[in-house]
């Protein structure tokens, strides 16, 4: 093997900043070189991707109603991930609490109670933990592997979103298309600026990351968190309870997906229909590892994406490019900061000299 | 040996750094046909280091090895192995879910059959029996250690290499070992035999070379040479002796009470507890004699609570007369019992967390939380004090665990459980990897510990360390506690035969607490 | 064909699917690498995989790129996960992301074509028994490759010296690499191997199962497939038929439907994931025969340290 690593004696701390920034840059390359081959313009693009969604004061409004629901489920999939349990299925989650939050306009459309929203966003939360429980409790009873079942789980919401949307909860005025009818006014977050669909949902998200800072870098729940993911034995040693990290990092998790679910609903889609969640799920995956599995770092990496995803809306337009493309750029951003994570542990070490290897013993 | 005769492997000005540490320092070693060389040095000299790059598992950053006096360029583990080069690990490096020959096959080639056929004849021939068809994870550790032998007597063997060869051996295995060694030695074959025990290098080498921070500091004939002149140039000052009277402090009650404990281990390939009773009282140490794979480890969680079986009979842990059967870690160190763990790094401490955050780890009720809140002044305070009064070698409360060598890390352990101001302690293989200075300061602390009216358990393999400190001992054997045995009464070789099942009619006489 | 047998015939061809990919998985797991990146494989090989059959007309060379296009992907993970030492399950991840972003682009213009899948053989004398015969011995060439695959990779894995490599390096890489292994090349291999199967599993997906190209058609199975490998307790023959098993539940709404009982559409579409949950935890739950089976280093990032 040519590339060699030699681990280093304290972990670098310069690095664990400037990995985002070198992923990005090896990305940004490497896309490049992919939409030369493609024979698009390089310009068009950087100018749809970089400048168009802070062209207008509309674009920007787009980018922040992105930023929130990837704020929000990034933040609470990074307390899991450092604590090694790997939700994967913020999907399903983001469904179920989409969901429950919209059975109240569906069966009280024509109420105009102040209580809609608290009740929506509390509905939300326990939907996405009900579903997230799940997945705790088979990891914890039966040490089914959480990955397999989160993502299993979000099939399974799916589906159960399909039939909802094709049955009992479809519109009757709706064409028979897969939707709910278009909740009251009392059921949606008031806009920003009013025409933009930017609402005050916002708020919650920031509010989160507040919270999560302060319970990651001065709770003792979450140093019990991260001892656990950085070792295990020791968080047992300690007293700590595994199966309580699990329950926390899950039902957090589905506390934010199923909160954002809710807001989507409740915000620029305004019903229940087949594409509430957008992919956030798996979006939010990349903005929690970008931002390196810290809250402020998330902050960067989520606005970061934001952009990207509203600059591929764009792109579709001005530079004539596929919406697989923000995709492919996301699965790179991902691809190479965990390449260059690396370097944060471990030196660059060129292998000196060349080595026999034992062939003979395969025969 | 005569002079002329050409050696065998020659190390050369052989060094290795790692990091800021100098492990390797310039080494000469010249190892001859038909010797037993011993490699001589406390923890943390640096014969392991020396010991890999002279099998090849690492690359030295300067110096040479010549093999028959011709320089050899690329030198690597196959390099070693074709020469006739042999290796038996400290931990062994057998695959657990394979079998004796599939393990064998990994470096021998060869048809099964003939391998199983083999390995029949080398096991008879140095007495070193062993089924070809067993899984490696239903064998002791002195049956994996045959394997890793017989895996080196199958190639064209010229120099074996054992690393600490008789710590994982009672004491009558250790005189099997030493005579199939002797056959070897017969035969022509050289030995490199690092350990650090000097009486067993006086009856077995003709040849040491000794050890000390990463430099040679001597080249003697083991048999002329008196083991305080070892010891001088193994450790190079004098280690106080340890001060101890007797224990007359012991509480009337038991601190720790341990009943007919019988577990089944979920784990395939774990060891079962049978009908095990022990109990420590304070004032007193206690120590658990075994070779390890015995139950040690299931022992040690289920007295720590990281284990904690929901079947079991209230009474069946008791610490300070109350049950303690369902209670978990926390509520355990609540009632005053600490406990120091035989993996550091991992499980002690967090290995990437500075010494401030792992004091954090188990010390968090000395006044570090408020409401939930980590109080970082507290922290530091419990941590400088606990660098301080332990003598920990660190660079300041902001280094990382995984940076302070074994002794410093082990000492830093020790004090963050000591300074919980417990009332029973807890201790599994409190000096392994210690470097001498540090392993004897752990053990003056325990005895004034004990001195001030604390119970200690302490399960160990090296049954000098608990002859040297522990007033009554257990052996542990497949799972099940010998009665107790007063230190003073009792002498190695008792306990050796404890340790492998052979108890003479008369050694019964355990006494009973 | 009676309904019955066009049904265990059908399970046959769609285990098929889950089947290669898993085998694919299991080698890469048996020496220590967790692959997550599957269904990402199969999406994006399914993609390159129908495209180069319907330019080309061939279905042999469809496989063939297919099966670079996953070993290509499989790569990536191998580079930053083995190579770059990054965790793995995150890695497995972003492949996973990577190919599926590829496929859609990939297949984009070939959306909705469609192909003749390719001629079922039947096996002389066999074929005639009946029940069995339609079942077993009138299936296309892949399915039966596939049994012989999996055959070959029993036999590799546990009686050849290879295997016993791949297999220490699973266990315990450390103690494989002071044995003078190249515990990267096998694991580089294994990887590999693994992309290739997920590579045919994309290709049998979109070429022969059903002659199409859909965007997201993989739908889950990539994910099934590395379920099968823990529900087979990494063993061949269970993952055999936990394949066939997994075969008959896709197909569950033709039994349904044959029943003339009235279940909404989105339960039998759930119910594949349904399973794959049950039976995960079901086994799972048996931790003493994980431990004894699942190979002990699967997941942990190797990075040449020497033994302590």
């Amino acid at each position: 093997m040519l590339l060699q690593f030699e681990r280093r004696d304290t972990p670098s701390k310069s690095l664990i900043f400037a990995t985002p920034f070198i992923a990005i840059t090896i990305t940004i390359l490497l896309s490049s070189i992919m939409l030369l081959i493609q024979g698009k313009s390089l310009q068009t693009t950087f100018f749809s991707f970089f400048i168009e969604p802070f062209e207008s004061t509309y674009a920007l409004s787009e980018v922040f109603l992105k930023f929130g629901p990837l704020l929000f489920i990034a933040q609470a999939l990074a307390i899991g991930f450092r604590a090694k349990v790997w939700n994967i299925g913020a999907e399903g989650q983001m469904i179920m609490g989409a969901i429950l939050a919209s059975s109240i306009p569906v069966y009280f459309i024509d109420s105009e109670s102040v209580f809609l929203l608290p009740t929506m966003i509390f509905l939300g939360a326990i939907g996405g933990m009900f579903w997230a429980g799940i997945a705790a409790f088979l990891k914890t009873r039966y040490n089914a592997n959480e990955i397999l079942v989160t993502l299993m789980l979000s099939s399974i919401a799916l589906q159960i979103l399909y039939y909802l949307l094709l049955g009992p909860w479809k519109d009757p005025m709706g064409f028979n298309f897969p939707q709910t009818v278009m909740f009251q006014d009392a059921a949606l977050f008031p806009p920003i600026i009013f025409g933009f669909r930017l609402n005050y949902s916002l708020i919650i998200p920031i509010i989160f990351t507040i919270f999560v800072w302060i319970y990651m870098e001065k709770r003792f729940g979450g140093f019990q968190l991260t001892v656990g993911g950085l070792a295990p034995r020791a968080a047992t040693y300690a007293g700590y309870s595994a199966n309580g990290a699990v329950w926390k990092s899950l039902l957090i998790a589905g506390m934010a997906a199923g909160i954002a679910g809710m807001s989507e609903v409740a915000g620029p889609i305004g019903q229940l229909q087949r594409s509430v969640t957008s992919g956030y799920g798996y979006s939010a995956i990349i903005v929690a590892y970008l931002g390196a599995l810290h809250p402020i770092g998330i902050v960067f990496a989520a606005f970061f994406l934001s952009v990207i995803h509203i600059g591929g809306d764009y792109a579709l337009v001005t530079a004539d490019l596929p919406i697989s493309s923000v995709h492919i750029f996301q699965g790179l951003l991902l691809v190479t900061y965990l390449s260059s994570y690396t370097l944060v542990n471990y030196r660059f070490k060129p292998r000196k000299a060349k080595v026999k290897e034992v062939e003979s013993n395969l025969t | 040996m005569n002079g002329v005769q050409q050696p065998l492997l020659t190390l050369s000005k052989l060094t290795k750094i790692y990091g800021s540490l100098l492990a390797n320092d310039s080494i000469n070693l010249e190892v001859f046909p038909g010797s037993i060389h011993a490699v001589l040095g406390e923890n943390g000299a640096g014969k392991s280091t020396l010991m890999k790059l002279a099998y090849g598992s690492i690359q030295p950053d300067a110096g040479q090895i010549l093999w028959k006096d011709k320089k050899i360029d690329y030198w690597n583990t196959a390099v070693a192995r074709d020469l006739g080069i042999g290796m038996v690990f400290q931990h062994f490096s057998l695959f657990e879910t394979l079998s004796v020959v599939e393990n064998i096959a990994l470096t021998i080639q060869g048809p099964k059959k003939d391998l199983i056929d083999r390995i029949r004849m080398i096991g008879a021939d140095y007495q070193l029996e062993i089924d070809p068809t067993a899984m490696v994870n239903s064998l002791s550790i002195g049956q994996r250690q045959r394997v890793e032998i017989i895996r080196c007597l199958m190639q064209d063997l010229k120099l074996l290499i054992l690393d600490e060869p008789t710590s994982v051996l009672p004491p009558q295995h250790v005189q099997a070992l030493f005579d199939a060694l002797r056959k070897l030695q017969k035969d022509g074959v050289a030995i490199l035999y690092i350990s650090h025990k000097l009486e067993e290098i006086r009856e077995l080498c003709d040849v040491a070379t000794i050890l000390r921070d990463g430099k040679v500091t001597g080249k003697v004939d083991p048999n002329k040479t008196s083991a305080q002149e070892l010891a001088t140039l193994m450790i190079g000052r004098t280690i106080p002796k340890i001060e101890r009277r007797k224990s007359d402090n012991k509480s009337k009650n038991p601190t720790l009470n341990i009943t007919n404990l019988n577990i089944k281990n979920p784990d395939p390939f774990g060891a079962d507890l049978k009908d095990l009773s022990i109990s420590v009282f304070g004032g007193e140490i206690v120590g658990i004699a075994g070779v390890s794979g015995n139950g040690q480890q299931e022992l040690g969680r289920i007295i720590s609570g990281e284990d904690i079986k929901g079947d079991l009979e209230p009474s069946a842990i008791e610490m300070f007369d109350q049950s303690v059967t369902r209670k978990g870690v926390i509520e355990r160190r609540d009632l005053g019992f600490a406990f120091v763990p035989e993996e550091r790094l991992g499980r002690g401490a967090v290995p990437s967390m500075t010494l401030s955050q792992n004091s954090l780890l188990t010390a968090f009720k000395k006044g570090m939380l408020k409401n939930g809140f980590i109080q970082g002044d507290v922290v530091t305070k419990f941590t400088n004090k606990c660098i301080k009064e332990f003598s920990v070698k660190a660079s300041g409360n902001g280094a990382t665990a995984n940076s302070l060598s074994g002794g410093n890390l082990q000492k830093f352990l020790v004090g963050r459980e000591l300074l919980l101001e417990p009332k029973l302690l807890f201790l599994s293989q409190p000096t392994w990897g210690v470097d001498v200075g540090s392993a004897n300061e752990i053990r003056q602390k325990l005895i004034s510990l004990r001195d001030n009216g604390v119970g200690i358990l302490i399960i160990s393999e090296e049954l000098e360390e608990l002859f040297e400190i522990t007033d009554r001992m257990y052996v542990l054997r497949s799972g099940r506690m010998s009665n107790s045995m007063n230190t003073s009464e009792v002498t190695p070789d008792a306990i050796g035969e404890y340790m492998i099942g052979e108890e003479r009619e008369g050694a019964n006489n355990a006494i009973a607490v | 064909m009676m309904p019955l047998e066009f049904f265990l015939a059908g399970t046959m061809s769609a285990a098929t699917v889950f089947l290669l990919a898993a085998l694919g998985e299991l080698v890469a797991e048996k020496s220590g690498m967790l692959n997550l990146g599957v269904e990402g494989m199969m999406a994006i090989s399914a993609a390159v995989g129908f495209v180069v059959t319907y330019q080309t007309g061939s279905h042999i060379i469809g496989f063939m790129v297919a099966g670079v296009a996953g070993i290509g992907v499989s790569m990536v993970f191998a580079l930053v996960s083995i190579t770059f030492l990054a965790n793995q399950v995150a890695t497995g991840l972003a492949v996973g992301i990577l190919g599926l972003g590829f496929s859609a682009l990939i297949g984009k213009k070939h959306e909705s074509l469609t192909l003749t899948a390719p001629d079922t053989i039947h096996i002389p004398f066999l074929s005639d028994i009946p029940l069995v015969g339609p079942v077993l011995f009138q299936q296309n060439i892949v399915v039966y490759l596939t049994i012989v695959i999996a055959i070959l990779i029993s036999f590799c894995l546990n009686k050849t010296r290879l295997g016993l490599a791949i297999r220490a390096c699973g266990e315990n890489p450390k103690a494989a690499a002071a044995l003078s292994y190249s515990v990267v090349k096998i694991r580089y291999g294994a990887v590999a191997f693994g992309g290739l199967m997920a590579g045919f599993a994309g290709a049998y997906a979109s070429t022969i199962y059903t002659p199409l190209w859909a965007d997201g058609m993989i739908a889950g199975r990539g994910w099934i497939a590395v379920a099968l490998v823990v529900f087979g307790t990494w063993k061949t023959g269970r993952i055999i038929v936990g394949a066939y098993l997994f075969g008959m539940v896709s197909l569950g709404e033709l039994v349904v439907q044959s029943f003339g009982v009235a279940v909404p559409s989105q339960l039998l579409s759930a119910m594949p994931f349904i399973v794959t949950i049950v039976v995960l935890a079901i086994i799972s739950s048996d931790r003493a025969r994980l431990r004894l089976h699942a190979p002990y280093s699967l997941g942990e990032t190797y990075d040449g340290s020497e033994p302590q």
